[in-house]
């Protein structure tokens, strides 16, 4: 909007230069995820988050006396588009990109990072990635320019079959997942660590279905009652995990569900009008409510600035404070002096202030994990979800080295 | 066995009576104006964000009456200002201009209503269970989904077939200037059909919302399946739309219980080498796994085979 | 269905002795041009945007061949693109860092031969029927392989998709093609090679016969020809160039993913191609160089670019239904009777309140969304770098005047403008 007057420029001029020059020795993080479209409301949350940080971090001096500036590219969530907006990003002087919607845009970024440094020996691009959980990427693809800060697939399907391990009642599981790569992922692991963990809990049922193609999920919950599970498995996310949930309540299934992402945009409203309280379990690096008393005063303070969508993603806030430590230790903004100042780092993360680290081997961090149900809340919980009056119930955490898996990352180190 | 059989066939009428629901209108325009309607998703959403803000103001059942009646008037506007004014160039820039329309609505509501699912709920009235069988509870809102749908199906049957206004819009398609020398408003007549078919997009909307998403992307979502329904049944045909929309609802549902693949039929693939790897995952997938693919499949084979649809009269 | 379009291809040289250059000299700017542009264009971001560019080129005039030329209106088009792309990608992965003597330059074969192959399977299928089945059956392939991708993971590479290093071919010339402008300039080359081979189909009889069958099917099946054939023969043909377009951008990218051959990449090259204009073979390469650009640029300046967009197509399906490329077109006969300076003071004289007009709708639209979707940046904005409070009624009035007054003046002029066009075009009929 500020420069809508660049329109008539732009049609003019193929390179499109920004038209205010900034400082040359700002702190410059590219922000590249969906800011148009659909996929845009949870694009736009994470920049709203970015740009909190950076002003927190600037009223207090900025990092090491620089300002911290966001610039946020919209990718439309196409791994194509994003290539290009990265080098966009390039061009105005990023060295930092920070993004986190979608595996296929975050393998896109990885490897062109990787390509790019490589080609360019004096360009140093790092990609820090909050959010895109393919194992692959921290595995047989890892890079490193590239650093995870969310739990990747197997991080997180080992943290839940460590808490399901304890859970006796537990006996008959099903899996179902959406039909794609994240989704097998997620089923295999799932398969494979039960067998180990829980030899004798059965899985009954290992169902996947097209992503984003169903409308009516009558006949897979028609399933699920026949199959007889007690616990049901998915990594459903969006419109998939809604209709999923809300067909589950309208047929009157009685099973506990146990979900990567029930705490994503629309997940709380539907679980809400499923009117299934206390049955819909997520795993994730935090939520509100865990009575730790830095993360309470953030979450309020952005809550007041952004009263729309007061959602608090803990991963970017970890990504940010360890990209900050990182450059402060290393008392330079240039990826190739703040890496090895990231690479094994310790840090007391943002949710409960657990211990965890940044394995130098693959680049993946290691944090507490919280096992939440999603119900009313107790009247000292203040932090509800989607204006729906319940909130996120802790019943269960996984310190970080009890979420530790191997990798069959090489990882290739420049010099 | 027989219980997931009964329970699949309740399945898929009550889903094949609401993609009937929603393509209704679609089949509507097409059969009367030769125009296929692109943008028919996107005054779904319409209806249902409609119906989700009226609802909260004024109750459900007030919902279920303005909401279509506005998008009619939607409808109507666009039909006059635009479609009618693109019509002269040709049917492609008749579907190009609905095509536009997606993307202009998609928009606006993301405005006015955000990126983010609303909280539209099934109306007290209708919150409770119909029935239970084998240990399964159908909500009465189903019920009133599947009821909705039928009267609408007999009430365009007789419209169309046995009144007057029925003969002239029909008429006013394969011979617009004959109409209007006998006097009838043939531009009149077709905005009309085009406001009463939008406004059948709003109903299902105002229905189908509280029982699946309603948010931004809802249109988009929905995807094609609405075109497979009125294309399979025959372009234009009504019946056909009505009796593809069960089949479709009775396939899908039945596909999902079946895990069957081609590995078990068949062992193991039979292929070895380089090739298998890739093929693997097509020999091991299973009936279930595809079963929301199957449409798509049933368009292709008879558009190929039967041209002119289930039901269709003629192969425009 | 019928398309009332004119086809705009000059006649075919019936001059004998026309002389080489006015033969290929146009060929001939096109290549210097396309040589000169990174030294105009020269930042990295640039050169990008115009590889890009080239490859939505060659994918936009590949769709012309269906929808200009032949009458056939796919949605999805996207699919011979993928797969040519997929392919390619899979053929550099094979002989990667062999002593396969291929080099990279001849890649882009593979997807021209992939896009063939599956331009002939579907194209059996759905060249059977025209008009909307034809549109609902491409539909339905579209949906079909899309959706095959998902479950063939290993075949197309999952969420993630098949990466490539175009690095690793064997190197010709000291060639490696690392750097970014050595692929701009194998793109500039292609693309050259393919436009100018549609070009040159355009003009052949089995191009005008394409025309015929988008005009006139029934009295191409009098004079004997099966329209069905042709139909095939022009789906498959466009299928090839829009593989020879996938191969590019996978040498472009490095990466192949299953949303490339998804219902958006097929939508988007519909929009380029109507916007740019459908009946003049320039007209796709125009659509193809704004679309790209608007894409990648417009969304730094509003977040709402897609309204924007969506209005602009659908003013070009109203208003302008030859696109970009027939305004200019109607253009060319005063440039050859020198009356273009009689029109262009009232071409001036309309586009300044249409511009007002836009600033004031756009104003409104950039106002609703600051205050329906951003709230939490509160009421206060910049607008031409004008500091306001949408909050208060003055902007609002404001802006509806613009609109207003700007939309009132700008239909006046047009009028004028129109006036002004049909006097000048009359002065060339007198003797």
């Amino acid at each position: 909007m500020k420069k809508l007057v660049a329109s008539t420029v732009l049609a003019l001029s193929v390179i499109g230069a920004s038209v205010v020059p900034a400082a040359a020795d700002n702190i410059k993080i590219g922000y590249v995820d969906p800011l148009s479209g659909g996929a845009a409301s949870i694009g736009q949350i994470g920049l709203n988050q970015l740009n909190f940080i950076a002003d927190t971090a600037n009223k207090n001096g900025g990092i090491n006396g620089e300002q911290v500036e966001v610039i946020g590219y919209d990718n439309q969530i196409n791994p194509q588009t994003s290539l290009v907006q990265v080098q966009k990003a390039i061009d105005e002087g990023v060295r930092i990109i920070i993004q986190g919607n979608g595996s296929s845009v975050g393998s896109a970024i990885e490897g062109f990072v990787a390509k790019y440094n490589r080609r360019n020996p004096d360009a140093h691009i790092v990609y820090l990635n909050y959010g895109a959980i393919d194992p692959v990427m921290t595995n047989d693809n890892c890079s490193y320019w590239h650093f995870g800060f969310d739990a990747n697939t197997n991080v997180k399907m080992a943290a839940l079959t460590n808490f399901i391990k304890q859970r006796a009642e537990i006996k008959k599981v099903y899996l179902i997942n959406q039909d794609y790569s994240f989704g097998h992922a997620v089923a295999d692991t799932a398969v494979s660590m039960l067998k180990e963990k829980r030899p004798d809990i059965e899985i009954v049922g290992n169902e996947f279905h097209p992503l984003v193609k169903i409308t009516d999920f009558s006949p897979y919950i028609a399933k699920i009652k026949a199959s007889g599970a007690d616990t049901v498995i998915t990594s459903n996310w969006g419109q998939d995990f809604s209709l999923l949930i809300k067909a589950a309540g309208q047929s009157g299934l009685d099973v506990n569900w146990y979900t990567y992402y029930a705490g994503a945009a629309g997940g709380p409203t539907a679980i809400k009008q499923a009117d299934m309280a206390g049955r819909v379990f997520q795993i994730n690096e935090g939520i509100s409510n865990l009575g730790y008393e830095p993360a309470e005063n953030t979450a309020r303070e952005y809550g007041a600035r952004y009263k729309d969508a007061p959602v608090l993603f803990p991963r970017i806030f970890n990504t940010t404070a360890m990209l900050f430590k990182a450059i402060e230790a290393a008392g330079s903004q240039d990826p190739a002096d703040f890496i090895p100042k990231l690479e094994g780092m310790k840090y007391a993360s943002f949710s409960a202030g657990g211990d965890s680290f940044m394995r130098k081997d693959d680049h993946q961090l290691f944090q507490p994990l919280y096992i939440s149900s999603f119900g009313p809340l107790a009247s000292d919980k203040a932090f509800d979800e989607e204006h729906t009056g319940w909130g996120w119930n802790k019943v269960g955490e996984i310190a970080a080295k009890d979420t530790v898996v191997p990798t069959t990352c090489k990882m290739k180190r420049p010099g | 066995m027989f219980e997931i059989l009964f329970i699949s066939t309740i399945n898929g009428v009550l889903y094949g009576m609401l993609l009937f629901l929603m393509a209704s209108g679609l089949t509507v325009i097409f059969s009367m104006m030769g125009v296929l309607n692109l943008a028919h998703a996107s005054f779904y959403m319409l209806g249902a964000f409609f119906g989700f803000e009226i609802t909260l103001h004024m109750g459900f059942w007030a919902g279920l009456v303005f909401a279509p009646l506005i998008v009619a008037g939607i409808g109507m506007v666009v039909e006059r200002y635009g479609l009618r004014h693109v019509h002269r160039h040709g049917h492609v820039a008749e579907l190009l201009f609905t095509f536009g329309l997606t993307f202009v609505i998609q928009e606006v509501v993301e405005m006015v209503w955000g990126k983010l699912p609303v909280d539209y709920r099934v109306p007290a009235s209708l919150d409770f269970s119909a029935f239970t069988v084998f240990a399964t509870t159908y909500p009465a809102f189903k019920i009133f989904a599947l009821l909705v749908s039928v009267v609408i199906f007999l009430a365009l049957l007789m419209v169309i077939r046995r009144t007057r206004i029925g003969l002239i819009v029909q008429a006013a398609l394969s011979h617009p200037d004959m109409v209007g020398m006998l006097g009838h408003n043939v531009d009149r007549v077709f905005m009309l059909v085009f406001g009463v078919g939008v406004a059948l997009a709003a109903v299902a909307g105002v229905i189908a919302g509280p029982v699946l998403v309603t948010q931004s992307n809802m249109a988009g979502l929905l995807g094609p399946i609405l075109f497979v329904v009125v294309v399979v049944g025959g372009l234009g045909s009504l019946g056909g739309a009505f009796v593809a929309s069960l089949l479709i609802g009775l396939v899908q549902t039945y596909a999902v219980a079946f895990n069957i693949s081609l590995a078990d039929v068949f062992g193991s693939s039979p292929l070895s080498g380089d090739v298998a790897f890739y093929l693997d995952d097509l020999w091991n997938v299973t009936v279930a796994q595809v079963a929301p693919i199957l449409p798509y499949l049933l368009l292709v084979l008879i558009l190929i085979f039967r041209p002119r649809g289930l039901m269709g009269t003629n192969n425009r | 269905m019928s398309q009332k379009t004119d086809m705009k291809i000059p006649a075919l040289p019936s001059d004998k002795r026309s002389s080489f250059l006015a033969r290929f000299g146009i060929w001939i700017v096109a290549a210097i041009v396309l040589a000169g542009l990174p030294y105009v264009f020269s930042s990295g971001l640039a050169v990008s945007t115009m590889c890009m560019m080239g490859t939505m080129i060659i994918f936009a005039l590949s769709y012309n061949m269906l929808l200009g030329q032949t009458g056939l209106l796919s949605f999805g088009h996207a699919v011979f693109f993928g797969l040519g792309g997929f392919l390619t990608a899979w053929a550099m992965n094979a002989v990667a860092g062999t002593s396969s003597p291929v080099p990279l330059f001849l890649f882009p074969i593979m997807g021209g031969f992939t896009g063939l192959v599956f331009g002939i399977i579907f194209g059996a299928v759905s060249t059977k029927r025209s008009g909307t089945a034809f549109a609902m059956i491409t539909l339905g392939i579209a949906e079909l392989v899309s959706s095959s991708a998902l479950i063939l993971r290993h075949f197309f590479g999952g969420e993630e998709g098949i990466t490539l290093d175009r690095t690793d071919m064997v190197q010709v010339l000291g060639l490696s093609f690392g750097p970014q402008i050595q692929v701009y300039y194998l793109i500039a080359v292609w693309c050259l090679i393919s436009v100018a081979a549609m070009y040159a189909i355009t003009c052949t009889p089995f191009g005008r016969i394409c025309n015929a069958v988008r005009d006139n099917p029934e009295r191409v099946r009098f004079i004997g020809y099966n329209t069905q054939t042709v139909r095939f023969m022009a789906f498959s043909l466009s299928g090839l160039f829009a593989g020879i377009g996938g191969g590019l951008a996978a040498i472009n990218f490095e990466i192949m993913n299953s949303a490339q051959m998804g219902v958006g990449e097929s939508g988007a090259v519909i929009l380029m191609t109507y916007i740019g204009g459908i009946g003049n073979f320039a007209g796709p390469i125009i659509g193809a160089i704004v679309v790209t650009y608007l894409q990648l640029m417009l969304s730094d300046v509003t977040d709402v670019w897609q309204l924007y967009f969506g209005l602009l197509f659908i003013g070009m399906v109203m208003y302008a239904p030859r696109g970009l490329a027939g305004l200019l077109a109607l253009q060319q006969p005063l440039l050859q009777t020198r009356q273009l300076h009689h029109v262009a003071p009232y071409y001036i004289l309309a586009l300044l309140p249409g511009l007002v007009a836009i600033s004031g709708l756009s104003m409104v639209i950039e106002m609703t969304y600051q205050l329906a979707v951003k709230t939490a940046a509160g009421p206060a904005m910049v607008f031409f770098y004008i500091p306001f409070n949408a909050n208060s009624p003055l902007p609002w009035i404001i802006a509806v005047i613009l609109f207003a007054v700007g939309t009132w003046l700008f239909l006046r002029a047009a009028r004028l403008a129109g006036d002004a066009y049909s006097q000048a075009l009359a002065w060339r009929k007198l003797p």
